[in-house]
Protein backbone atom coordinates (compact mmCIF):
# COMPACT_ATOMS: atom_id res chain seq x y z
CA UNK A 1 0.00 0.00 0.00
CA UNK A 2 1.76 3.21 -1.25
CA UNK A 3 -0.39 6.05 0.20
CA UNK A 4 0.31 9.91 -1.05
CA UNK A 5 3.26 11.21 1.65
CA UNK A 6 4.37 14.81 1.18
CA UNK A 7 6.82 16.50 3.06
CA UNK A 8 4.54 18.71 4.85
CA UNK A 9 3.60 16.05 6.58
CA UNK A 10 5.45 14.24 9.68
CA UNK A 11 7.86 11.70 7.97
CA UNK A 12 6.80 9.49 11.34
CA UNK A 13 3.69 10.34 13.30
CA UNK A 14 2.89 8.24 16.73
CA UNK A 15 -0.53 8.40 17.62
CA UNK A 16 -1.56 7.60 21.10
CA UNK A 17 0.51 4.47 21.24
CA UNK A 18 -0.07 1.85 23.98
CA UNK A 19 2.32 -1.10 24.18
CA UNK A 20 2.29 -3.87 26.63
CA UNK A 21 5.04 -6.61 27.69
CA UNK A 22 2.73 -8.92 29.08
CA UNK A 23 0.80 -7.46 32.06
CA UNK A 24 3.42 -4.65 32.23
CA UNK A 25 2.12 -1.46 29.85
CA UNK A 26 5.31 0.36 29.55
CA UNK A 27 3.66 2.94 26.75
CA UNK A 28 0.65 4.44 27.60
CA UNK A 29 -0.41 6.59 25.18
CA UNK A 30 2.66 8.06 23.29
CA UNK A 31 2.24 10.58 20.42
CA UNK A 32 4.98 12.67 18.53
CA UNK A 33 5.63 13.89 14.99
CA UNK A 34 9.01 13.86 13.54
CA UNK A 35 9.26 16.16 10.33
CA UNK A 36 11.51 15.52 7.58
CA UNK A 37 15.13 16.40 8.07
CA UNK A 38 14.52 16.97 11.88
CA UNK A 39 16.53 15.96 14.92
CA UNK A 40 14.82 14.60 17.68
CA UNK A 41 16.09 14.07 20.80
CA UNK A 42 14.23 11.76 23.74
CA UNK A 43 15.50 11.78 27.14
CA UNK A 44 14.12 10.24 30.35
CA UNK A 45 14.79 8.07 32.88
CA UNK A 46 15.56 4.27 32.58
CA UNK A 47 12.02 2.24 32.36
CA UNK A 48 10.73 4.76 30.73
CA UNK A 49 9.81 3.09 27.73
CA UNK A 50 12.33 5.54 25.58
CA UNK A 51 14.03 1.93 24.52
CA UNK A 52 10.71 0.61 23.41
CA UNK A 53 9.62 3.39 21.51
CA UNK A 54 12.18 3.61 19.39
CA UNK A 55 12.30 -0.15 18.55
CA UNK A 56 8.11 0.39 18.09
CA UNK A 57 8.88 2.77 15.45
CA UNK A 58 10.93 0.07 12.50
CA UNK A 59 8.64 -2.48 13.78
CA UNK A 60 10.70 -4.69 16.56
CA UNK A 61 8.36 -4.19 18.72
CA UNK A 62 4.51 -4.62 18.33
CA UNK A 63 1.96 -2.54 19.46
CA UNK A 64 -1.46 -2.85 21.39
CA UNK A 65 -3.29 0.34 20.51
CA UNK A 66 -2.57 3.11 18.28
CA UNK A 67 -0.87 3.80 15.21
CA UNK A 68 2.61 4.58 14.10
CA UNK A 69 3.13 5.85 10.27
CA UNK A 70 6.72 6.14 8.80
CA UNK A 71 5.32 7.90 5.21
CA UNK A 72 1.94 7.29 5.48
CA UNK A 73 2.39 3.82 5.90
CA UNK A 74 1.05 2.36 9.08
CA UNK A 75 3.57 -0.11 10.49
CA UNK A 76 2.00 -2.00 12.64
CA UNK A 77 -0.43 -3.07 9.21
CA UNK A 78 -0.45 -6.95 9.29
CA UNK A 79 -0.31 -6.71 5.64
CA UNK A 80 2.88 -4.41 5.60
CA UNK A 81 6.18 -6.03 4.09
CA UNK A 82 8.14 -4.94 7.16
CA UNK A 83 11.09 -5.33 4.94
CA UNK A 84 10.47 -2.71 3.14
CA UNK A 85 9.76 -0.25 5.97
CA UNK A 86 13.41 -1.46 7.28
CA UNK A 87 14.79 -0.67 4.28
CA UNK A 88 13.80 2.66 4.72
CA UNK A 89 14.22 3.07 8.73
CA UNK A 90 18.03 2.22 9.74
CA UNK A 91 18.46 1.06 13.26
CA UNK A 92 21.99 1.87 15.29
CA UNK A 93 22.06 -0.35 18.97
CA UNK A 94 23.84 0.21 22.55
CA UNK A 95 25.27 -2.90 21.64
CA UNK A 96 26.32 -2.43 17.76
CA UNK A 97 25.88 -5.83 16.92
CA UNK A 98 27.89 -5.97 14.50
CA UNK A 99 28.49 -9.54 13.07
CA UNK A 100 31.33 -10.71 14.31
CA UNK A 101 32.23 -13.36 11.53
CA UNK A 102 32.83 -10.63 8.85
CA UNK A 103 35.31 -7.68 8.42
CA UNK A 104 34.05 -4.11 8.88
CA UNK A 105 33.83 -3.76 5.71
CA UNK A 106 31.64 -6.98 4.46
CA UNK A 107 29.35 -6.31 7.51
CA UNK A 108 28.66 -3.07 5.87
CA UNK A 109 28.43 -4.08 2.52
CA UNK A 110 26.49 -7.99 3.09
CA UNK A 111 22.79 -5.54 3.35
CA UNK A 112 22.80 -4.08 0.40
CA UNK A 113 23.99 -6.67 -1.69
CA UNK A 114 21.77 -9.51 -0.11
CA UNK A 115 18.77 -7.25 0.60
CA UNK A 116 18.91 -4.46 -2.07
CA UNK A 117 20.44 -6.90 -4.71
CA UNK A 118 22.82 -3.85 -6.24
CA UNK A 119 25.73 -4.89 -7.66
CA UNK A 120 28.46 -5.55 -5.32
CA UNK A 121 30.93 -3.63 -7.41
CA UNK A 122 28.81 -0.30 -6.36
CA UNK A 123 28.00 -1.63 -3.11
CA UNK A 124 31.66 -1.66 -2.36
CA UNK A 125 32.57 1.85 -3.93
CA UNK A 126 29.47 3.11 -1.60
CA UNK A 127 31.11 0.95 1.63
CA UNK A 128 34.31 2.47 1.08
CA UNK A 129 32.89 5.82 1.01
CA UNK A 130 31.21 5.58 3.87
CA UNK A 131 33.58 4.08 5.74
CA UNK A 132 36.13 6.73 5.31
CA UNK A 133 33.59 9.26 6.35
CA UNK A 134 33.28 7.72 9.82
CA UNK A 135 36.94 8.22 10.16
CA UNK A 136 37.96 4.41 9.64
CA UNK A 137 39.86 4.85 6.63
CA UNK A 138 42.36 1.72 7.13
CA UNK A 139 40.05 -0.55 9.36
CA UNK A 140 38.24 -2.03 6.30
CA UNK A 141 39.94 -5.59 6.55
CA UNK A 142 39.47 -5.74 10.74
CA UNK A 143 37.43 -7.80 12.42
CA UNK A 144 34.97 -5.69 14.94
CA UNK A 145 36.58 -8.28 17.41
CA UNK A 146 39.47 -5.93 16.60
CA UNK A 147 38.31 -2.65 16.94
CA UNK A 148 37.42 -0.61 20.04
CA UNK A 149 33.73 0.31 21.28
CA UNK A 150 34.07 3.80 19.80
CA UNK A 151 34.60 2.42 16.36
CA UNK A 152 32.34 -0.63 16.06
CA UNK A 153 29.56 2.09 16.39
CA UNK A 154 31.12 4.13 13.79
CA UNK A 155 30.90 0.39 11.17
CA UNK A 156 27.38 0.51 12.53
CA UNK A 157 26.45 3.96 11.72
CA UNK A 158 28.27 2.92 8.29
CA UNK A 159 26.40 -0.31 7.96
CA UNK A 160 22.98 1.31 8.31
CA UNK A 161 23.70 4.10 6.12
CA UNK A 162 24.61 1.73 3.50
CA UNK A 163 21.25 1.25 2.82
CA UNK A 164 20.27 4.51 1.91
CA UNK A 165 17.64 4.92 5.36
CA UNK A 166 15.55 8.08 5.24
CA UNK A 167 14.99 7.40 8.57
CA UNK A 168 17.85 7.04 11.37
CA UNK A 169 17.32 5.66 14.87
CA UNK A 170 20.11 5.58 17.38
CA UNK A 171 19.01 3.44 20.43
CA UNK A 172 21.59 4.57 23.30
CA UNK A 173 24.51 4.40 20.90
CA UNK A 174 27.09 6.10 23.38
CA UNK A 175 25.33 4.38 26.56
CA UNK A 176 28.56 2.14 26.77
CA UNK A 177 31.55 4.39 25.64
CA UNK A 178 33.63 6.46 28.00
CA UNK A 179 33.57 10.06 26.80
CA UNK A 180 36.95 10.26 24.59
CA UNK A 181 35.01 7.66 22.07
CA UNK A 182 31.56 9.16 22.96
CA UNK A 183 32.74 12.51 21.25
CA UNK A 184 34.13 10.42 18.00
CA UNK A 185 30.45 8.88 17.58
CA UNK A 186 28.37 12.43 18.73
CA UNK A 187 30.35 13.68 15.52
CA UNK A 188 29.60 11.12 13.30
CA UNK A 189 26.01 11.94 14.28
CA UNK A 190 26.23 15.49 13.48
CA UNK A 191 27.60 15.31 10.66
CA UNK A 192 24.94 13.41 9.51
CA UNK A 193 22.33 15.75 10.83
CA UNK A 194 23.78 18.49 9.15
CA UNK A 195 23.22 16.92 5.67
CA UNK A 196 19.78 16.66 6.24
CA UNK A 197 18.97 12.86 7.71
CA UNK A 198 15.71 12.61 9.66
CA UNK A 199 17.57 11.39 12.90
CA UNK A 200 15.49 10.17 16.07
CA UNK A 201 17.79 9.60 19.37
CA UNK A 202 17.43 8.37 22.46
CA UNK A 203 20.12 9.37 24.38
CA UNK A 204 21.68 10.33 28.00
CA UNK A 205 23.72 13.21 26.45
CA UNK A 206 22.17 16.16 27.08
CA UNK A 207 24.72 18.64 25.74
CA UNK A 208 24.68 16.87 22.02
CA UNK A 209 21.01 17.29 22.84
CA UNK A 210 20.99 20.85 23.66
CA UNK A 211 23.76 21.61 20.54
CA UNK A 212 21.51 19.34 18.02
CA UNK A 213 18.12 18.42 18.51
CA UNK A 214 15.22 20.18 16.77
CA UNK A 215 12.77 19.31 19.21
CA UNK A 216 13.61 17.30 22.77
CA UNK A 217 10.26 14.59 24.28
CA UNK A 218 11.25 13.70 28.14
CA UNK A 219 9.31 10.67 28.74
CA UNK A 220 8.63 9.63 32.06
CA UNK A 221 6.79 6.34 33.26
CA UNK A 222 5.37 5.68 29.49
CA UNK A 223 4.03 8.88 28.90
CA UNK A 224 5.69 11.64 27.46
CA UNK A 225 5.57 14.11 30.35
CA UNK A 226 7.00 17.59 28.32
CA UNK A 227 8.70 18.73 25.02
CA UNK A 228 9.82 21.55 23.41
CA UNK A 229 12.82 22.95 21.54
CA UNK A 230 16.10 22.60 23.50
CA UNK A 231 16.20 26.55 23.77
CA UNK A 232 13.15 26.08 26.06
CA UNK A 233 13.03 22.78 27.43
CA UNK A 234 16.18 23.36 29.41
CA UNK A 235 15.76 26.55 30.47
CA UNK A 236 11.92 26.79 31.01
CA UNK A 237 10.64 23.47 31.88
CA UNK A 238 7.24 23.86 34.11
CA UNK A 239 5.98 20.13 35.21
CA UNK A 240 8.01 19.27 38.07
CA UNK A 241 9.26 15.56 37.39
CA UNK A 242 11.09 17.41 34.28
CA UNK A 243 12.20 20.21 36.49
CA UNK A 244 13.53 17.25 39.36
CA UNK A 245 15.09 15.48 36.17
CA UNK A 246 17.13 18.42 34.59
CA UNK A 247 18.56 19.18 37.92
CA UNK A 248 19.92 15.50 38.67
CA UNK A 249 21.62 15.38 35.25
CA UNK A 250 22.51 19.16 34.71
CA UNK B 1 81.49 -103.02 69.38
CA UNK B 2 82.60 -103.79 65.86
CA UNK B 3 82.28 -107.55 64.14
CA UNK B 4 82.29 -109.17 67.81
CA UNK B 5 85.68 -107.82 68.11
CA UNK B 6 86.24 -106.25 71.92
CA UNK B 7 88.27 -103.38 71.90
CA UNK B 8 90.50 -102.92 75.06
CA UNK B 9 89.80 -99.76 76.77
CA UNK B 10 86.18 -99.30 75.22
CA UNK B 11 84.64 -102.87 75.25
CA UNK B 12 86.55 -104.69 77.72
CA UNK B 13 89.05 -103.81 80.66
CA UNK B 14 92.36 -102.10 80.00
CA UNK B 15 95.18 -104.81 79.48
CA UNK B 16 97.56 -102.86 80.20
CA UNK B 17 99.32 -99.58 82.07
CA UNK B 18 101.02 -98.63 79.13
CA UNK B 19 99.46 -95.43 77.64
CA UNK B 20 99.75 -97.07 74.48
CA UNK B 21 97.08 -95.87 72.12
CA UNK B 22 96.79 -97.70 68.54
CA UNK B 23 95.16 -96.45 65.93
CA UNK B 24 91.34 -96.38 65.55
CA UNK B 25 90.22 -98.87 62.86
CA UNK B 26 86.99 -97.58 63.07
CA UNK B 27 87.04 -96.76 59.53
CA UNK B 28 87.76 -99.68 57.73
CA UNK B 29 84.51 -100.99 57.43
CA UNK B 30 82.86 -97.15 58.11
CA UNK B 31 80.91 -96.52 61.00
CA UNK B 32 77.46 -97.36 61.54
CA UNK B 33 76.54 -94.20 61.42
CA UNK B 34 76.67 -94.09 57.92
CA UNK B 35 74.17 -96.50 57.13
CA UNK B 36 71.90 -94.37 58.62
CA UNK B 37 70.23 -92.52 55.69
CA UNK B 38 69.88 -95.19 54.05
CA UNK B 39 68.53 -98.00 56.50
CA UNK B 40 65.94 -94.50 56.87
CA UNK B 41 65.04 -94.89 53.45
CA UNK B 42 64.65 -98.56 53.29
CA UNK B 43 62.51 -98.49 56.54
CA UNK B 44 58.86 -98.07 55.12
CA UNK B 45 58.00 -94.51 56.69
CA UNK B 46 60.49 -93.03 53.52
CA UNK B 47 58.13 -95.15 51.13
CA UNK B 48 55.15 -93.43 52.61
CA UNK B 49 56.73 -90.36 52.07
CA UNK B 50 57.97 -90.55 48.94
CA UNK B 51 54.56 -91.88 47.56
CA UNK B 52 52.71 -89.40 48.81
CA UNK B 53 54.59 -86.55 47.53
CA UNK B 54 54.16 -88.31 43.39
CA UNK B 55 50.71 -88.64 44.16
CA UNK B 56 50.60 -85.03 44.85
CA UNK B 57 52.89 -83.20 42.82
CA UNK B 58 52.03 -85.84 39.38
CA UNK B 59 48.75 -84.06 38.77
CA UNK B 60 50.69 -80.60 38.82
CA UNK B 61 52.93 -82.22 36.70
CA UNK B 62 50.06 -83.38 34.01
CA UNK B 63 48.62 -80.04 34.39
CA UNK B 64 51.46 -78.43 33.25
CA UNK B 65 51.56 -80.39 30.18
CA UNK B 66 48.16 -79.38 29.02
CA UNK B 67 47.06 -75.95 30.42
CA UNK B 68 46.01 -73.43 28.14
CA UNK B 69 48.41 -70.62 29.25
CA UNK B 70 47.86 -66.73 29.11
CA UNK B 71 50.91 -67.04 26.43
CA UNK B 72 48.75 -69.32 24.59
CA UNK B 73 46.06 -67.20 24.13
CA UNK B 74 47.78 -64.00 23.30
CA UNK B 75 49.30 -66.44 20.70
CA UNK B 76 46.00 -67.14 19.57
CA UNK B 77 45.05 -63.17 19.45
CA UNK B 78 48.22 -62.62 17.22
CA UNK B 79 46.53 -65.26 14.61
CA UNK B 80 43.01 -63.70 14.97
CA UNK B 81 43.93 -60.21 14.84
CA UNK B 82 44.54 -59.47 11.43
CA UNK B 83 40.97 -60.37 10.82
CA UNK B 84 39.43 -58.80 13.75
CA UNK B 85 41.08 -55.33 13.04
CA UNK B 86 40.18 -55.27 9.10
CA UNK B 87 37.18 -57.13 8.85
CA UNK B 88 35.41 -56.34 12.25
CA UNK B 89 36.97 -53.11 13.90
CA UNK B 90 36.70 -51.94 9.92
CA UNK B 91 33.28 -52.11 9.94
CA UNK B 92 32.46 -50.51 13.10
CA UNK B 93 34.30 -47.77 12.26
CA UNK B 94 32.44 -48.09 8.63
CA UNK B 95 29.12 -48.26 10.32
CA UNK B 96 30.05 -45.14 12.93
CA UNK B 97 31.23 -42.78 9.81
CA UNK B 98 27.68 -43.48 7.77
CA UNK B 99 25.49 -43.21 10.91
CA UNK B 100 27.25 -40.02 11.94
CA UNK B 101 26.91 -38.64 8.10
CA UNK B 102 23.35 -39.56 7.94
CA UNK B 103 22.97 -38.51 11.62
CA UNK B 104 24.14 -35.00 10.92
CA UNK B 105 22.36 -34.10 7.98
CA UNK B 106 18.99 -35.20 9.48
CA UNK B 107 19.70 -33.66 13.03
CA UNK B 108 20.21 -29.33 11.03
CA UNK B 109 17.26 -30.17 9.78
CA UNK B 110 15.67 -31.44 12.62
CA UNK B 111 17.24 -28.80 14.78
CA UNK B 112 16.32 -25.97 12.28
CA UNK B 113 12.89 -26.93 12.51
CA UNK B 114 12.61 -27.23 16.18
CA UNK B 115 13.07 -23.08 16.00
CA UNK B 116 11.31 -23.22 13.05
CA UNK B 117 8.35 -20.14 13.30
CA UNK B 118 6.14 -23.03 11.52
CA UNK B 119 4.03 -24.96 14.26
CA UNK B 120 3.28 -27.89 13.20
CA UNK B 121 7.08 -28.12 12.23
CA UNK B 122 8.20 -27.25 14.70
CA UNK B 123 6.06 -29.35 17.43
CA UNK B 124 7.16 -32.22 15.22
CA UNK B 125 10.71 -31.44 15.15
CA UNK B 126 10.43 -31.52 19.02
CA UNK B 127 8.77 -34.68 19.43
CA UNK B 128 10.97 -36.74 17.52
CA UNK B 129 13.88 -35.42 18.82
CA UNK B 130 12.36 -36.18 22.56
CA UNK B 131 11.50 -39.72 21.16
CA UNK B 132 14.87 -40.83 20.01
CA UNK B 133 16.87 -39.05 22.74
CA UNK B 134 15.09 -40.27 25.07
CA UNK B 135 14.88 -44.12 24.17
CA UNK B 136 17.36 -47.23 24.80
CA UNK B 137 19.76 -47.38 21.47
CA UNK B 138 19.63 -51.17 21.45
CA UNK B 139 15.84 -50.94 21.50
CA UNK B 140 16.05 -48.44 18.82
CA UNK B 141 18.54 -50.74 16.83
CA UNK B 142 16.27 -53.77 17.40
CA UNK B 143 12.72 -51.79 16.51
CA UNK B 144 14.36 -50.94 12.96
CA UNK B 145 16.08 -54.15 12.51
CA UNK B 146 12.60 -55.83 12.76
CA UNK B 147 10.43 -53.16 11.00
CA UNK B 148 13.16 -52.34 7.42
CA UNK B 149 11.90 -55.23 4.89
CA UNK B 150 14.62 -57.57 4.87
CA UNK B 151 15.00 -57.28 0.69
CA UNK B 152 13.87 -55.10 -1.37
CA UNK B 153 11.46 -56.26 -4.30
CA UNK B 154 11.94 -55.00 -7.24
CA UNK B 155 9.45 -57.42 -9.22
CA UNK B 156 12.24 -58.99 -11.95
CA UNK B 157 14.86 -58.93 -8.86
CA UNK B 158 15.06 -58.64 -5.03
CA UNK B 159 17.94 -56.62 -3.41
CA UNK B 160 18.97 -58.05 0.08
CA UNK B 161 19.12 -55.23 2.83
CA UNK B 162 22.42 -56.59 4.16
CA UNK B 163 21.89 -55.98 8.37
CA UNK B 164 24.51 -53.43 8.65
CA UNK B 165 22.73 -51.49 6.50
CA UNK B 166 19.94 -51.22 9.07
CA UNK B 167 21.58 -51.10 11.66
CA UNK B 168 23.85 -48.24 10.09
CA UNK B 169 19.95 -45.87 9.41
CA UNK B 170 19.14 -47.29 13.46
CA UNK B 171 22.21 -45.58 15.34
CA UNK B 172 22.04 -42.73 13.02
CA UNK B 173 18.32 -41.52 14.85
CA UNK B 174 19.15 -41.20 18.16
CA UNK B 175 22.59 -39.41 16.82
CA UNK B 176 19.54 -37.24 14.50
CA UNK B 177 17.93 -36.24 17.84
CA UNK B 178 21.10 -35.51 19.33
CA UNK B 179 22.64 -33.35 16.67
CA UNK B 180 19.03 -31.68 16.79
CA UNK B 181 19.50 -30.24 20.42
CA UNK B 182 23.01 -29.04 19.55
CA UNK B 183 22.10 -27.05 16.53
CA UNK B 184 18.95 -25.83 18.37
CA UNK B 185 21.26 -24.82 21.36
CA UNK B 186 23.90 -23.41 18.92
CA UNK B 187 21.27 -21.06 17.55
CA UNK B 188 19.84 -20.03 20.21
CA UNK B 189 23.05 -19.00 21.89
CA UNK B 190 23.65 -16.24 19.26
CA UNK B 191 22.88 -13.09 21.18
CA UNK B 192 19.79 -11.64 20.04
CA UNK B 193 21.48 -8.53 19.32
CA UNK B 194 22.34 -10.36 16.03
CA UNK B 195 18.91 -11.07 15.26
CA UNK B 196 18.01 -7.36 16.09
CA UNK B 197 20.20 -5.92 13.86
CA UNK B 198 19.65 -8.45 10.93
CA UNK B 199 16.02 -7.58 11.24
CA UNK B 200 16.71 -3.84 11.74
CA UNK B 201 18.71 -4.16 8.36
CA UNK B 202 15.27 -6.02 6.33
CA UNK B 203 16.94 -9.39 6.34
CA UNK B 204 15.00 -12.19 5.99
CA UNK B 205 14.48 -14.76 8.37
CA UNK B 206 16.07 -17.56 6.14
CA UNK B 207 18.99 -15.16 4.92
CA UNK B 208 19.42 -13.94 8.69
CA UNK B 209 19.74 -17.83 9.65
CA UNK B 210 22.01 -19.31 6.86
CA UNK B 211 24.72 -16.25 6.12
CA UNK B 212 24.56 -14.34 9.72
CA UNK B 213 23.22 -16.73 12.66
CA UNK B 214 24.63 -20.37 11.73
CA UNK B 215 28.15 -19.29 10.47
CA UNK B 216 28.66 -17.48 13.97
CA UNK B 217 27.34 -20.84 16.18
CA UNK B 218 29.39 -23.41 13.22
CA UNK B 219 32.28 -23.26 14.68
CA UNK B 220 30.65 -23.83 18.48
CA UNK B 221 29.24 -26.67 17.74
CA UNK B 222 31.72 -28.74 16.11
CA UNK B 223 33.27 -29.94 19.95
CA UNK B 224 29.87 -31.29 21.13
CA UNK B 225 29.53 -33.18 17.31
CA UNK B 226 32.81 -35.11 17.66
CA UNK B 227 31.67 -35.66 21.27
CA UNK B 228 28.85 -37.25 19.76
CA UNK B 229 30.55 -39.40 16.96
CA UNK B 230 33.05 -40.76 20.07
CA UNK B 231 30.12 -41.73 22.04
CA UNK B 232 28.14 -43.40 18.49
CA UNK B 233 31.56 -44.73 17.43
CA UNK B 234 31.94 -46.65 21.25
CA UNK B 235 28.32 -47.84 20.79
CA UNK B 236 28.62 -49.47 17.74
CA UNK B 237 29.34 -53.02 19.17
CA UNK B 238 25.80 -52.88 19.77
CA UNK B 239 25.10 -54.19 16.85
CA UNK B 240 26.92 -56.83 17.10
CA UNK B 241 23.50 -58.34 19.06
CA UNK B 242 21.79 -58.12 15.97
CA UNK B 243 24.29 -60.19 13.89
CA UNK B 244 26.29 -57.66 12.37
CA UNK B 245 29.97 -59.24 11.62
CA UNK B 246 31.78 -56.63 13.62
CA UNK B 247 34.51 -56.63 15.80
CA UNK B 248 32.31 -58.31 18.60
CA UNK B 249 30.96 -60.93 16.82
CA UNK B 250 33.84 -61.95 14.76
CA UNK B 251 35.86 -61.56 18.23
CA UNK B 252 33.27 -64.09 19.24
CA UNK B 253 33.92 -66.56 16.48
CA UNK B 254 37.18 -66.47 16.95
CA UNK B 255 37.36 -67.38 20.36
CA UNK B 256 34.80 -70.07 19.29
CA UNK B 257 37.71 -71.47 16.84
CA UNK B 258 40.18 -71.75 19.67
CA UNK B 259 37.83 -74.31 21.92
CA UNK B 260 36.68 -70.92 23.94
CA UNK B 261 39.06 -71.51 26.82
CA UNK B 262 37.88 -68.84 29.54
CA UNK B 263 41.83 -67.95 29.48
CA UNK B 264 41.00 -66.44 25.74
CA UNK B 265 37.86 -64.03 26.86
CA UNK B 266 40.58 -60.97 28.99
CA UNK B 267 42.95 -60.65 25.56
CA UNK B 268 40.05 -60.54 22.78
CA UNK B 269 37.72 -58.56 24.83
CA UNK B 270 40.91 -56.87 25.98
CA UNK B 271 41.92 -56.04 22.60
CA UNK B 272 38.57 -54.45 21.57
CA UNK B 273 38.73 -52.56 24.77
CA UNK B 274 41.96 -51.12 23.69
CA UNK B 275 41.58 -50.30 19.86
CA UNK B 276 38.38 -48.38 20.97
CA UNK B 277 40.21 -46.24 23.20
CA UNK B 278 43.08 -45.68 20.91
CA UNK B 279 40.67 -44.37 18.31
CA UNK B 280 38.48 -42.28 20.62
CA UNK B 281 40.97 -41.47 23.27
CA UNK B 282 42.80 -38.63 20.16
CA UNK B 283 39.15 -37.49 19.38
CA UNK B 284 38.16 -36.90 22.73
CA UNK B 285 41.18 -34.60 23.24
CA UNK B 286 40.81 -32.47 20.18
CA UNK B 287 37.68 -31.60 21.30
CA UNK B 288 38.66 -30.77 24.44
CA UNK B 289 40.89 -28.65 22.83
CA UNK B 290 38.55 -27.23 20.20
CA UNK B 291 36.49 -26.82 23.45
CA UNK B 292 38.99 -24.49 24.58
CA UNK B 293 39.74 -22.25 21.34
CA UNK B 294 35.97 -21.83 20.53
CA UNK B 295 34.85 -20.85 24.11
CA UNK B 296 32.49 -17.98 23.93
CA UNK B 297 34.36 -14.53 23.70
CA UNK B 298 31.66 -12.03 24.13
Amino acid sequence: MTSSWTPDQPIISLQDVHKSFGSLEVLKGISLDVMKGEVICVIGPSGSGKSTLIRCINGLNDIQEGSIKVKGQEVHDPKLDKLELRKKVGMVFQQYNLFPHKTAIQNVMMAPVMVLKRSKKEVEKQARNLIKKVRLEGKEESYPGELSGGQQQRVAIARSLAMNPEVMLFDEVTAALDPETVKEVLVTIKELASEGMTCILVTHEMGFARELADHIYFTDNGVIVEHGPPVTFFTEATDPRTKEFLSQIL
Amino acid sequence: MLLGKKIPGIDESIRTDLPVLRSYNGRAAGHVSDLAFSRWLASPSSWMLVLISVAILFPGALAAQTHYTMFNALAALWKWLPLILMEGFFLNILISFLSMLIGTASGILLGLMQISLNTPARQSAFWITQLFRNSPWLVILFIVLLALPFDIDLGFTSIRIPDWTKAVFGLSLPVMANISEVVRGGVLSVPSGQWEAAESLAYSRHQTMWFIILPQCFKRMIPPWMNWYAILTMATPLVSLLGVEEIITISRQAMEAEDNHPELLIPFYGFALIIFFVYCYPIARMTLRLEKRFSVKL
